[in-house]
């Protein structure tokens, strides 16, 4: 059974995405609002993390090495230039899009074996985790223009 | 001199006693007779009273109350009956400026114009009009919106157009849309008059609104006197009324809220019925607040649990309730999430839509409505939706143009995110009226910088020399209030007319000629070639937003300047079926969520993520309105060992703004003539300071010095004041906003100023030490100035 592996995938992934959630607010502290909702977003992903320890116990957790391959392209040096906020939230909102589908797929087995409190914390935090990429997607949508067109 | 009374000693006046009729008072204050009255408003808080203007040989000689009107039956407060004397203030501006060789020099109109034009010109022609901002006010008149709206959007089509509303009413506004599909009050300033409950959340209408808080004193001594619940960390005049006072530490509006409905929850002293048929969500709300018992509450924000009770008690039993909410709510944390709260109550209860059941998100300035209703704030005209493409259509068919010029491809541009794209550089033109940012924006030594930077054209339009005109290259002198004819809009819907009653001084104009004379030399046209803006007179102007606002919630088409000037002021919305205009909207229990006609498709409260269209529709609340539900999250910034008190900011009775024009007159200025830090007893022993000692208090961002008032504030709390800048004395740092955050409101986008980290400290401004150090802090500013240009030419 590959549930483990992907209870582990999502567990890293959403340690990653808290992560880089952090080092963006950080980057990009004097924007108005991204340090802030960048803290929330992550604290968000912490409590994820913690949820999920009694299932990873549960399903023997089988890390996989996937997350790491996109960690390295992402975050390492903060980028600099008015492109680079906008670059930030689009790998940030591939971050969460990958957190969002491992919910998915998990949700799909969790119903496959009847494990109704599976069933239940993917809905309640993949329901958060769609929060997450509709900020950063409203967010996107409101710097793309400035970053594309005007800025130099 | 005749003066009906001393509005400085006794700010509310002599008590008439009311129920259900509000007695005339008539307020007059006259310095000589005047020749003839001209019927205006006054612009001096949010409130809207009625008010004539008393003209001798081309001067304003004094003014009075006017009795008919709805709003204020003739009544004026201290700033009302005072603060017209600054339009005769020998320091007006009347000449147009320009910077040159680093000095503001003298220049004609026509110099003045064609430099911004030719700008204007440069940048789009470089960059797209995205490089050009506006930053607006919340004094201008209903015609001078619209016609910078239309303007900025069909004209230049830019996004970035925002008013220092955002800094005071944007959260009444996106309350209002969360809640119930658009902007627009519920409530009527009469429901004061009959209602059994007001609840007063971060709201001091004593100090704020003092015409409206002389009707809520005259209730207090009539008969069946309501009760009052106030919640404010501060024992305000307000405060000092209530039947209940809550004093929540800052920040915590959420769990105070949420702790009132559980217990109304509790108790079911719900509506059910109403629940059912008129609004969506509510099992959700009822979800999340189970968890904020008084205990858990009391945890959470210091409010003793048996009060938090006590106000409950109140407010799930009484059968008509009033609820306000000013800045306390809209500048903390979580603004619009706990003002939303406020009308969650209303509609749990189902008190809504009917005579003693009003809802005031309040506005701080007297034209702030209009600013949101004409679209000079972002918003489009008329309460219409950015996201929905047909009301865009709509607009570019009123205008005669391709509605794709009309910016909607993403949100419109918040005040905070223009100062930040001018921080960057993207902004290359901020074109400012009637505000001064550099005294009432948050972080003011950032936004100093910003406004002074070489690669940021600032053009500024003020009647008065001002912190923020010092740092203009182009300075525009403007005609103001008694000076020009416009209507405005206040906070129970009620539209008043504004006659001229004077010429205005020297060369200057009303911002309404200056717009259309942009217009013009920008040769803005139509589809067909025609002038964009075709009107030439603001009464023109005013048939023109008619049209836009037919069939929206703020229909004006019923009204007209003949009418408006007949006596009190008209309600909108006023139309075909409201002849007279309507004391309530949303009667039926049917709110303007609809998808089709809705302003907003909502928002993720507490990140506020955009709800997409098709979500929106697929949930249609069709009519009904949105209860929300939120948890609670803590300030950002909470003190620490470094930073151990709380600061919030706020007003005083006598001062508006940054006191431009209330710091001109000598009587108000004489009764509040200084800033000072409030603090309490308790905090005052552990720091050694007596009451006028000068203090020291310092955040991350800056310092002040202020003198001490000690008392009625909490402990661990301190208090300053806002209006203080250094147009009228610069010995030391004292505008407040040298210690607040840049940061917001994920929904409103608006700053929060009531919450900060800061330490205090005993000092002697005087001292060599305090010299040394506030050199320092010129020089940190100086460097880091430098710092920004170095980075802005790499």
């Amino acid at each position: 059974m590959h549930l483990g592996n992907y209870l582990g995938l999502v567990h890293e992934s959403e340690q990653e995405l808290a992560e880089a959630l952090r080092k963006v607010g950080a980057h990009h502290a004097d924007e108005p609002d991204i340090f802030q909702i960048c803290q929330l977003l992550a604290s968000w992903s912490d409590q994820h993390v913690q949820q999920l320890k009694p299932f990873i116990k549960k399903y023997s957790e089988d890390r996989s090495s996937e997350p790491d391959k996109l960690s390295r392209t992402l975050f390492d040096e903060p980028r600099k230039g008015s492109l680079a906020l906008m670059r930030d939230l689009h790998d940030l909102w591939l971050l969460s899009n990958e957190v969002e589908l491992c919910w998915i797929v998990i949700y799909q087995a969790a119903m496959a074996l009847h494990d109704k409190e599976l069933e239940a914390t993917c809905n309640e935090l993949s329901g958060q985790t769609k929060r997450q990429t509709a900020w950063l997607l409203t967010r996107i949508k409101q710097s793309a223009p400035q970053s594309l067109i005007v800025a130099a | 001199m005749e003066e009906t009374r001393d509005s400085i000693a006794d700010i509310w006046g002599e008590r008439t006693p009311q129920y259900e009729n509000w007695p005339v008072r008539v307020d007059q204050r006259l310095t000589e007779e005047p020749d003839h009255w001209v019927q205006s408003a006054c612009v001096l808080c949010s409130n809207g009273c009625g008010m004539d203007i008393g003209v001798k040989d081309n001067r304003i000689v004094g003014v009075r109350g006017r009795a008919v009107d709805r709003v204020n039956h003739g009544r004026l407060g201290p700033k009302g009956l005072h603060g017209w004397v600054a339009n005769h203030s020998p320091d007006r501006l009347t000449k147009p400026l320009i910077r040159r060789n680093g000095k503001l020099e003298e220049a004609t109109w026509d110099e003045a114009m064609n430099l911004i034009v030719q700008r204007s010109k440069e940048l789009i022609e470089k960059y797209t009009s995205g490089a050009i901002g506006f930053y607006t006010s919340g004094q201008l008149m209903l015609e001078e919106y619209y016609t910078l709206g239309v303007l900025g959007k069909a004209g230049l089509g830019t996004p970035h157009m925002d008013g220092n509303t955002r800094l005071c009413t944007a959260t009444a506004a996106a309350a209002l849309k969360a809640s119930f599909g658009t902007d627009g009050q519920p409530g009527s300033y009469t429901d004061i008059d009959t209602t059994d409950a007001i609840l007063l959340v971060g709201h001091n209408m004593a100090s704020q609104q003092t015409v409206l808080w002389m009707r809520v004193l005259d209730r207090l001594e009539g008969p069946n006197p309501p009760k009052l619940v106030v919640i404010d960390p501060r024992k305000t005049a307000t405060a000092k009324k209530a039947t209940v006072h809550l004093a929540p530490r800052v920040g915590t509006n959420i769990p105070v809220m949420n702790g009132l409905l559980n217990l109304i929850i509790q108790a079911g002293q719900i509506d059910e019925s109403f629940i059912k048929a008129h609004t969506v969500n509510f099992d959700e709300l009822k979800k999340t607040v189970a968890k904020y018992t008084p205990e858990y509450v009391q945890q959470l924000s210091d409010v003793p649990a048996d009060q938090l009770r006590a106000a409950a008690d109140i407010l799930g039993s009484t059968p008509t309730l009033l609820s306000t909410a000013l800045q306390g709510v809209y500048q903390s944390m979580q603004a619009t999430a706990a003002a939303v709260q406020i009308n969650n109550l209303h509609l749990i209860r189902g008190l809504i839509g009917r005579k003693g059941c009003g809802i005031y998100q309040m506005n701080g300035q007297p034209t702030a409505q209009n600013n949101r209703e004409c679209g000079a704030d972002g918003d489009l005209p008329g309460f219409r939706n950015w996201a929905n493409y047909e009301h865009v259509k709509e607009l570019g068919r009123l205008w005669n143009i391709d509605p794709d010029k009309i910016p909607h491809w993403s949100p419109p541009t918040h005040a905070m995110q223009i100062f930040r794209y001018c921080e960057q550089g993207s902004i290359k033109m901020l074109w400012i009226q009637a505000t001064n940012p550099a005294v009432s924006m948050p972080d003011l030594a950032r936004i100093r910088r910003i406004l002074a930077k070489d690669d940021l054209f600032v053009v500024v339009q003020d009647a008065f020399p001002t912190e923020t005109t010092e740092l203009a290259d182009v300075v525009l002198p403007t005609a103001i209030w008694g000076e020009k004819t416009g209507c405005f809009t206040n906070v129970d819907r009620t539209v008043h007319i504004s006659h001229k009653a004077i010429d205005p001084p020297g060369e200057s104009r009303s911002d309404f000629d200056i717009f259309l004379d942009y217009s013009r030399r920008m040769d803005f046209r139509d589809k067909d070639g025609n002038p964009l803006i075709g009107w030439k007179t603001p009464e023109e102007c005013f048939e023109a937003w008619k049209e836009c606002s037919r069939g929206r919630p703020c229909d004006y088409t019923g009204m007209s300047y003949a009418k408006l000037s007949e006596g009190s002021g008209i309600m909108w919305p006023c139309n075909e079926q409201y002849p007279d205009g309507a004391e309530h909207i949303y009667t039926d229990g049917v709110f303007n969520t609809s998808a089709d006609y809705c302003e907003t498709y909502g928002q993720d409260l507490s990140t506020g993520a955009a709800k997409p269209q098709d979500e929106y529709k697929a949930e249609d609340p069709s009519g009904r309105a949105v209860i929300h539900a939120v948890d609670y999250e803590p300030p950002h910034e909470i003190p620490d060992d470094d930073y151990p008190l709380w600061l919030t900011t706020g007003r005083v009775v006598y001062h508006f703004h940054t006191r431009t024009k209330t710091g001109r007159s000598k009587e108000l200025n004489d009764a509040a003539p200084e800033g000072f830090v409030q603090l309490s007893a308790e905090d005052a022993g552990k720091y050694g300071i007596t009451e006028g000692d000068w203090v020291e208090v310092v955040s991350r961002r800056g310092r002040v010095i202020e003198p001490a008032r000690i008392g009625e504030i909490e402990p661990g709390l301190v208090f300053i004041p806002f209006h203080y800048g250094y147009w009228d004395k610069d010995d030391r740092k004292r505008a407040v906003n040298e210690l607040t955050l840049s940061e917001w409101d994920p929904v409103s986008k608006q700053p929060h100023f009531k919450y900060a980290a800061v330490s205090i400290r005993k000092t002697d401004p005087h001292s060599i030490r305090e010299k040394v150090l506030s050199t320092k802090d010129e020089l940190v500013e100086v460097v880091k100035g430098v710092v920004e240009t170095v980075k802005s030419k790499l």
